[in-house]
């Protein structure tokens, strides 16, 4: 297990599209146990994505169990991931290890159902809401070659959120 | 925003105010970049229809950016203001609380619920206020994100008295993903 060397914008390789995992094999494997460390040494980091470290491939880590009392999933091991369904609306900050010193307002969907396979190829789906609904989002834009960048909104726009 | 700044770039804050119009940040920021000059972090508002920014400008002493903006702010009946400063970029400080404030407009809104937050050790990182509703019906609203070091709940427990007297309080903790 090895912590990777994250990507930082503006490096043009962040904004490169990734391809399907198609062999599930013990280099994937081994390519997950680094991705989470990298994610886990990143601090206060709740996601990564495989193109944060210079691996094209469509991979996410979410995990969001450090913080207390949210609806969550434990670590999520994503592999392919396509969102199938979004539900609402919700303003928040992000930040990203690939974009030191910078955080900004980002609108995403409040809900989503991902589907997704694990590293042995099984599909799983997985109802995620708010914040984990949020790193979910955040990082398959990713895999797309998009930054929370491409997303911020001014805070100003809105005194008010909606209440729901 | 030209080269990246020097590591012991001495920074100056630029402060701009008048009567609002087009094409004001054009003009001073063509004469910033023409006179070499590099720019930082910047905050431009307009407030009560008056043009107000204030910019971080390196690469230059304190005289020749005067003379750098002044046949901008001649032109334009602009006031400015000069600053050397210290501390520069990359110094950000990560907001935990958001605190917004609105009610019937009335004297003491802003000083009652600042003193209440600083009593607590709250640091204000962000502040923005400004008044709608109508003249015979003003309503002040108030958003601020900051810095609590002992949490949304010393803010909340703080702030909850101004709640008395028509003002209405909320504190929302923010919590910025990083992934």
């Amino acid at each position: 297990m090895a912590v990777l060397e994250v990507l930082q914008y503006p490096d043009p390789r962040l904004k490169q599209v990734s391809v399907p995992v198609t062999l599930f094999d013990a280099r994937l494997r081994a390519f997950l146990a680094d991705l989470e460390a990298t994610m886990r040494a990143g601090p206060g980091s709740v996601g990564i994505a495989a193109p944060q470290v210079n691996h094209f491939l469509r991979v996410a880590i979410i995990d969001v169990s450090s913080k207390p009392k949210i609806p969550q999933h434990g670590c999520l091991r994503l592999i392919n991931p396509e969102i199938m369904q979004r539900a609402g609306e919700l303003k928040g900050r992000e930040g990203c290890m690939s974009v030191p010193d910078y955080t900004g307002t980002v609108v995403r969907a409040q809900s989503v159902r991902v589907r997704a396979q694990d590293a042995d190829g099984q599909w799983h789906e997985f109802d995620c809401e708010g914040y984990e609904a949020r790193a979910v989002q955040h990082e398959i834009d990713h895999l797309d070659g998009l930054l929370f960048l491409d997303r911020i909104v001014s805070p100003r726009h809105d005194l008010f959120r909606r209440k729901r | 925003m030209s080269a990246p700044a020097k590591q012991d770039a001495q920074w100056h804050m630029l402060t701009v105010v008048g009567t609002d119009r087009p094409g004001i940040v054009a003009k001073l920021t063509e004469a910033l970049f023409r006179g070499g000059c590099n720019l930082g972090e910047a905050s431009m508002v307009r407030l009560g229809g008056n043009f107000s920014i204030m910019l971080m400008v390196e690469g230059t002493n304190a005289t020749a950016l005067e003379q750098l903006v002044q046949p901008v702010t001649d032109a334009l009946g602009l006031r400015v203001h000069i600053d050397a400063i210290h501390g520069g970029l990359h110094q950000h400080v990560e907001p935990n609380v958001q605190v917004t404030v609105y009610g019937a407009d009335r004297p003491g809104i802003v000083a009652q619920a600042t003193a209440a937050l600083a009593a607590t050790g709250f640091n204000i990182l962000d502040l923005n206020t400004t008044v709608g509703g109508t003249a015979s019906q003003p309503i002040y609203i108030m958003m601020i994100d900051g810095l609590a070091a002992e949490g949304v709940a010393t803010v909340e427990r703080a702030i909850a008295p101004l709640r008395t007297g028509g003002i209405e309080v909320s504190v929302t903790a923010l919590d910025t993903m990083i992934g």
